[in-house]
């Protein structure tokens, strides 16, 4: 080729490409994904994010994305530290056409972090199973959502399960109770509702807290040995877990008579705790199993096209499905904005009216393959948890087998002390209540 | 109500058990900064690595000691190319340079290991039972017992490397003086070589232990944590001293954690040995075996 003719076919090339550039690229809904694949808690937060990724990407390859528009989204590593996540959060949320949809933390401390700025950005941030319990009042919090069931919440269906086991609730008065939990924001969250379950059914809460990472907890179980509970609950994060189910076979504790909080109760937990995990209970949101057809959607437009985020080995256990349970309600939470804005990209302030008026009955989950993956939920403004119920499963030496049906939570108890505490962080703060239509939805 | 000694003494076995886990993890520091003047930031990192290794290779199918064979060569490896890459090109330079550099190294090695293999956790049973036994009404973890032994029996093969071997002489002798070493004639390069090489095999016996404790995993790099407020106690330069801090340290932490956490609120053990190694300092900077520097100006 000689210069002149370099010359015209670059005319051409740049005829044909420049139009191509400019030409409006197809709606893109921006969801940031914040992740944390190091550190000591990547064992749990890897298969977590890995569900939430291949969800999405299976939205993009069977349906070209929700109601026409792509989902496109962009990783960034926390390693489970508030500070990192702040940095993720403030360099993600201008991505994307409308900004960015919403954030997941993964973490209480981290969804503490930002709790101040997701309102002025007007992006909401769902922390799907963890704190802070009481923004589940959205009347204070309008823009976090701590959905599906949140902590105290679990804590009364907790209460509930172990009356259920000796047969009535009146049978709690002088039982025992250890609370071995994470000395953190989440590991401490517990400790109100159990002192207010405490007080209303006669038993009695010990606490005995483990501090980052757990790696050895012998003076916690020696202490617990000696105080000789009848009961205990679990609510560890990590390497922790499968610590303290070591730990309890050690001093030759029951298993079946420890409850861990869903954080505690991955197969990451159980595996390596080995045969001292056999009979030990744990609190649900959702299934585990790959028994569902919107997971063997995943499966056959992902999987089977080598296109997985993780290894296929994660597809069905706990925290795969719970990232999946994660996505599919960010994404519900988008498809009811669109319901009221269009088919188009949605900005966070419209996914945050999405959200709060979610009603995802049991008919919808149905239509998208996910009966019995996920309870029915109806957020509002006074409820940004939704109602959801709590399962309970026991490990049997390789896999989780249901051991109650879905468990209603107590909100005779945990309504007004959502309210009393959410208020209190609104006198602490200067803020007003939402009343009347405010932001898009009703308040009463 | 009369304090409980029996319970006393339970905890107090407990701690000496939990110590002599922490001593494991010890002993690498000090044989790196008796030999080449290193504090390896690393250590924690090498124990990840070899557990991670031997962990996988036996879930591809190798039996026991062909991981454990595989492994040690992976760590002899680790330990050449860390005296070609890092040491050789930082000799004569100050202390806390080759201190950052075995911060880099942790970072490398940490992300290396978990690249190869992979960041989740695995199950790794010894076929020790980590079952209790009942001793006068005490109970005794099996498995800690065979820990304990472990390191015993650890310590008393370092021992006998160092004493009687010709390659230990040599090695002492550079941890006595580098430049007296270099002028009889011992190849400092070759030193640096072995020295790591045998700290990678006391991460690989800690990996294994700690493993089986916690299940193989990032976590177990965190142990290294653990070792910190021995050496301080122990001194950076004594294999004694490292098993006397740890038994120290961990009967300390549980005491301290049954019976003084309740009262200002628990969760004390993680800070409380740190807090018993600067109280030692005051007095004993040198920690408790370490060598008294003398410098003259």
């Amino acid at each position: 080729m000689n210069l002149s003719e370099f010359g015209r076919n670059s005319i051409w090339a740049a005829i044909i490409a420049v139009p191509m550039m400019i030409s409006p690229a197809a709606a893109q809904q921006f969801i940031p994904v914040t992740t944390y694949d190091t550190g000591p808690y990547a064992v749990n937060g890897q298969p977590f994010m890995d569900g939430f990724v291949d969800y999405l990407k299976m939205l993009n390859a069977r349906d070209g994305g929700i109601n026409g528009v792509k989902l496109t989204w962009e990783e960034c590593e926390t390693g489970y530290k508030p500070d990192r996540f702040v940095e993720c959060y403030e360099r993600l949320k201008n991505k994307g056409e409308a900004g960015a949809s919403l954030f997941n933390p993964l973490g209480t401390g981290l969804t503490y972090a930002v709790i101040d700025r997701a309102p002025q950005d007007k992006i909401p941030v769902i922390s799907l199973g963890y704190g802070r319990t009481d923004a589940s009042d959205g009347r204070v919090f309008p823009y976090i959502f701590p959905m599906v069931t949140n902590y105290w919440s679990q804590s009364t269906a907790k209460i509930k399960f172990i009356g259920q086991k000796l047969g009535g609730m009146d049978k709690l008065k002088g039982q025992k109770i250890a609370n071995v939990h994470h000395d953190s924001a989440y590991g401490k969250e517990t400790i109100p509702v159990l002192a207010k379950q405490a007080e209303i059914y006669g038993f009695e809460v010990t606490h005995f807290p483990v501090t980052h990472p757990g790696l050895d907890q012998k003076a916690t179980w020696l202490q617990i040995r000696q105080y000789k509970p009848d009961w205990v609950i679990l609510r560890g994060w990590g390497v922790m877990n499968q610590t303290a189910i070591k730990e309890a076979a050690r001093i030759r504790f029951p298993r079946d008579q420890m409850i861990g909080v869903w954080w505690s109760c991955a197969e990451q937990d159980t595996v390596p705790a080995g045969a001292a995990a056999d009979g030990y209970i744990c609190a649900g949101f959702h299934a585990a199993g790959q028994d569902f057809p919107l997971i063997q959607d995943i499966l056959k437009h992902v999987y089977d096209k080598g296109d997985g985020a993780g290894p296929k080995k994660a597809v069905g256990t706990i925290l795969w499905n719970r990232g999946v349970v994660n996505a599919f309600l960010s994404v519900a939470g988008i498809k009811t904005a669109q319901k009221k804005f269009g088919n188009k990209v949605m900005s966070g302030e419209q996914v945050r009216w999405g959200l709060e008026n979610l009603n995802l009955t049991a008919a919808d989950i149905g239509s998208q393959g996910a009966t019995g993956l996920v309870p029915p939920l109806k957020l509002s403004c006074l409820d940004h948890e939704g109602g959801g119920g709590v399962k309970f499963q026991q490990w049997v030496g390789d896999h989780w087998e249901m051991v109650s049906d879905w468990i209603e939570t107590d909100q005779s108890i945990v309504r007004p002390m959502i309210e009393a505490s959410a208020a209190k962080y609104a006198a602490e703060k200067g803020l007003t209540l939402r009343t009347g239509m405010s932001l898009g939805s009703e308040c009463p | 109500m009369a304090f409980d000694w029996l319970f006393f003494l339970e905890v107090l076995i407990a701690g000496l058990l939990s110590g002599a886990m922490y001593s494991l993890v010890a002993l690498g520091f000090v044989l790196i900064f008796k030999a080449s003047g290193v504090f390896n930031f690393a250590q924690g990192a090498m124990v990840l690595l070899a557990a991670l290794t031997f962990v996988r290779l036996v879930e591809m199918g190798a039996p026991l000691w062909l991981a454990g064979v595989s492994t040690l060569m992976v760590m002899v490896v680790l330990a050449m190319l860390v005296e070609r890459l890092v040491l050789r090109q930082l000799v004569n330079q100050a202390p806390i340079i080759l201190f950052m550099a075995s911060i880099g190294l942790n970072f490398f090695i940490e992300g290396t290991a978990q690249g190869v293999w992979d960041s989740d956790v695995h199950a790794l049973d010894l076929g020790v039972p980590d079952l209790p036994i009942d001793v006068f009404g005490m109970l005794i973890s099996q498995f800690d017992i065979f820990a304990a032994a472990m390191v015993a029996a650890l310590v008393v093969v370092l021992a006998v490397f160092f004493q009687k071997t010709r390659i230990g002489r040599a090695l002492r002798a550079v941890a006595d003086d580098h430049q007296a070493a270099l002028s009889v004639g011992i190849p400092l390069q070759t030193i640096w070589v072995v020295v790591w090489s045998v700290a990678g095999v006391v991460a690989l016996v800690a990996g294994l232990v700690w493993g089986s404790k916690l299940g193989v995993q990032f976590s177990i790099s965190l142990v290294a944590l653990k070792a910190l407020p021995v050496l301080i106690l122990g001194g950076f330069t004594s294999v004694p001293g490292a098993i006397i801090g740890g038994l120290i340290i961990g009967a300390g932490e549980k005491l301290a954690e049954v019976f003084i956490g309740p009262f200002v609120g628990g969760a004390i053990e993680s800070w409380f040995p740190y807090m018993l190694a600067m109280v030692f300092l005051l007095f004993r900077p040198q920690g408790l075996f370490g060598e008294k520097i003398i410098e003259r100006v």
